[in-house]
């Protein structure tokens, strides 16, 4: 492939890849993201590997094996266009029928397609499906369309046509500008607004200037970057190359963990191809605009992803978080201008440019603009990823999206943003997916994990659970977050075994209350985030497990065996 | 250097451009408490435990004065309510570990701290860092580290360096405020038990 040297150029080639295309022609989208690997996503995309040969349809029929679709409670996922039937649970055995009968006698398979567990309705086709339809998938609808791997997938459907704009159309401060106006905020879990971080990256003195992406997700229960990344890593490499531009930065880093090797895999592809197309290294695109990326591992420790212990960690030192009170996009990797975002902020880019601000205004809230990628998770009926705009209510996500609750059990709160969010009670869930509404009810938007708890939950061991989390997961450098963990943990260890105390509470809230105020980094100072939640809606359970010994949800089996489970 | 002034306590304090709070503090004569914190090393910001108040354009906030860069017209204060709560109970978490360090006593005494208020924890060490920082910062030798994160993070020397270095340098020893038990400990482990990789595993 020789490189693209021009917009025009750009332009012609997509055009020459989607004319050698037929649309018509049958193809196979099979999810192959990690989630259904354990179901045997591998072994299906060889049996229809196996099936076609044999069927001797290999000129015929395209396999495409994609990214993840989202649906993960259903996976393995097969989708047959151009019908666009989406076959769910699919198994290696499901395949020579589905190759007969459906590719080549284009009949549907109706043990295979979506049955809705109350009305009994089936739906062949993936966008009548309840978890998809109401869904907009700006990010990742197009995840069943491409091979992560295939370059050519990403230009036949427009990419990289954003890029090529922001470098011939757009001055470098427009493109800021254009950010702004679109209102994007971060989708790591502070909602900070992109555009006036890189505005305060671009305004910082110095000529070597960095950009970062932020693929470090570690929160329990956050596998929506993942999905997304995994599934379109040009997607978010162009956004990458954008922000850039924009800044002025020549050298990009992509920081993701060590032990995602299908995520790694695609990135080094996806970054391979960009280069040999011209679109990453010297003169991109013929615009005489140089940048390059490398990608760096974690050590495994949920920290790194605070923004400092990761630029810490890609200058190689341990990954703890640096005490200086200067800004990372004024001083960040070693001492210079480094902008890092999410790898879903990233995604978000190249639209806002191809369709402009005012397009990405008019979807959302007033103050949260655009969708989001909620990975959805816990006593939840459809676990997977779904994306919504801002400001759908929560309720619509857990019992439209998700399904409802699982066994019959009621829904008794739901948990945002991990070991740094927080829970709601069941009775809020009207509230609006809003950066700033969550945060007014003591929770935090998070990167997007909805963690769904019903009734049998007990929301001391919650909190618990976070905290124990943390205890192996902060860096242990400061006094207020170790050693706050350490007791905080203990004291709630010991209300979910009986042993509580009177005045435990008033002692975790001063402890929680220095980490809040003292602590180095934005983890430490968040540490209690999920202990305050718990304690502000779930008060009354603290106070049954320490005065009555007894656990309300019938979780916390010391307290069972002590004759709290007698009402069940 | 330019010369600005600051205000510490209610009193006008002249400062250079580049200094730290605590720097400045102590160029006024007013005494800030820190663990953590030794000239001829890096600031660390670790224990906290010089936690002041700083105000800025009207917003207070919390920040550690060994790290805190002067600025002109900042208004710092180093004694409030909210202070010298969060220096309590810092020091009361400390005595869990090392509730004889004199330092520790001392403050103790000052910040109406309980030595008692936590159950004893095993390891008298403070992470203070004081060893960890001098063998890298001024002997250059890195024979002590730390390992592990969270609340499994603990001091431990290098065999290999250690039993070369440490025997007649042990200059770390005096720096510790807990009176080095806790680092005469790992030393002595390190060297009779010379296996660095079941210590990483812990």
């Amino acid at each position: 492939m020789a490189r693209i040297n021009s917009a025009a150029e750009l332009e012609e080639l997509r055009k020459d890849i989607v004319s050698k295309r037929d649309a018509a022609k049958p193809c196979v989208a099979i999810c192959a993201g990690i989630a259904c690997l354990g179901p045997g996503n591998d072994r299906v995309i060889s049996a229809f590997e196996e099936e076609i040969r044999k069927q001797s349809l290999e000129a015929r029929v395209e396999i495409r094996a994609t990214g993840c679709h989202g649906f993960c409670e259903k996976g393995p996922i097969a989708i047959i266009y151009p019908g666009e039937i989406c076959y769910l649970q699919v198994t290696p055995e499901d395949v020579p029928e589905i190759v007969s009968q459906t590719i080549v006698g284009k009949k549907v398979i109706d043990r295979l397609v979506y049955t809705d567990p109350d009305t009994g309705e089936k739906a062949a086709r993936q966008s009548e499906i309840p978890f998809y339809r109401n869904q907009m998938r700006l990010l990742t609808g197009n995840s069943t369309r491409i091979n992560p791997k295939s370059i050519e997938d990403y230009l036949a459907i427009g990419g990289y046509a954003a890029l090529a704009k922001a470098l011939f159309e757009m001055k470098p401060d427009q493109v800021i500008e254009e950010i702004k106006k679109a209102n994007l905020r971060g989708r790591g879990g502070g909602g900070f607004p992109a555009g006036s971080k890189w505005q305060t990256a671009r305004n910082a003195p110095g000529e070597e200037k960095y950009v970062i992406v932020n693929a470090h997700e570690g929160e329990p229960g956050a596998f929506m970057d993942r999905a997304l990344f995994t599934g379109n890593p040009h997607l978010v490499l162009e956004g990458l190359i954008i922000g850039a531009y924009a800044i002025g930065s020549h050298r990009g880093f992509i920081y993701t963990r060590h032990d995602t090797p299908q995520l790694r895999e695609n990135i080094a592809i996806a970054l391979a191809q960009a280069e040999e197309y011209g679109l990453l290294g010297e003169n991109i695109l013929g615009s005489g605009f140089n940048f390059n990326v490398e990608v760096h591992l974690d050590v495994g420790i949920f920290v790194s992803g605070e923004s400092s212990a990761l630029m810490r960690s890609i200058e190689g030192k341990a990954p703890e978080p640096r005490p200086k009170y200067i800004r990372t996009s004024v001083s960040g990797i070693w001492d210079r201008p480094s902008n890092l975002n999410n790898v879903e902020t990233w995604a978000n880019v190249p639209q806002i440019i191809s369709k402009g601000s005012g397009w990405y205004g008019s979807i959302g809230t007033d103050r949260s603009k655009g969708t989001k990628l909620i990975s959805l998770s816990g006593n939840i009926c459809n676990t997977g990823v779904v994306e919504v705009p801002m400001g759908t209510p929560l309720r619509e996500i857990i019992y439209g999206f998700g399904g409802g609750i699982p066994n019959g059990k009621k829904l008794k709160a739901v948990h945002f943003g991990g070991p740094m969010g927080g829970s709601i009670p069941e009775s809020l869930i009207d509230s609006p997916l809003d950066f700033d509404v969550l945060a007014e009810l003591g929770t935090s938007l998070g990167a997007g994990d909805m963690l769904v708890m019903d009734e049998d939950t007990c929301m001391v061991e919650m909190a618990r659970y976070f905290l124990d989390f943390l205890s192996g997961e902060s860096c242990g450098k400061c006094v207020p977050c170790r050693e706050g963990i350490r007791q905080m943990l203990k004291i709630l260890t010991n209300i979910t075994k009986g042993k509580g105390k009177e005045g435990d509470i008033q002692l975790l809230e001063e402890i929680a209350g220095v980490a809040g105020e003292a602590a180095l980094c934005s983890l430490g100072r968040s540490i209690a985030k999920p202990l305050y939640s718990v304690l502000k809606y779930f008060r009354d359970e603290f106070e049954a497990h320490i005065k009555e010994k007894r656990c309300p949800a019938l979780s916390c089996q010391e307290l069972a065996a002590s004759g709290g489970a007698k009402e069940k | 250097m330019s010369e600005i002034t600051l205000q510490i306590d209610g009193r006008e304090v002249a400062a250079r451009k580049g200094m730290t709070v605590l720097e400045a503090a102590k160029k006024a004569g007013i005494s800030i408490p820190t663990l953590c914190h030794h000239e001829k090393l890096e600031p660390y910001g670790g224990c906290r435990l010089c936690t002041v108040e700083v105000e800025e354009r009207g917003r207070t906030k919390m920040v550690a004065a060994c790290l805190y860069p002067v600025e002109k017209d900042l208004v710092v204060k180093t004694r409030t309510e909210k202070v010298d709560r969060i220096r309590k109970m810092i020091l009361e978490l400390l005595l869990a570990h090392a509730p004889d360090a004199f330092e520790l006593q001392d403050l103790a005494l000052e910040y109406g701290a309980d030595r008692d208020r936590f159950e004893k924890e095993s390891s008298f060490c403070l992470h203070c860092g004081l060893c960890v920082r001098y063998c890298a910062e001024v002997k250059k030798k890195n024979a002590i580290g730390f390992i592990n994160c969270g609340t499994r993070r603990e001091i431990s020397f290098i065999p290999e360096i250690a039993s070369k270095e440490c025997w007649n340098c042990k200059e770390c020893f005096p720096l510790c405020p807990t009176e080095a038990l806790q680092a005469a400990f790992v030393l002595t482990k390190a060297l009779v038990f010379p296996s660095p990789l079941s210590e990483l595993k812990g």
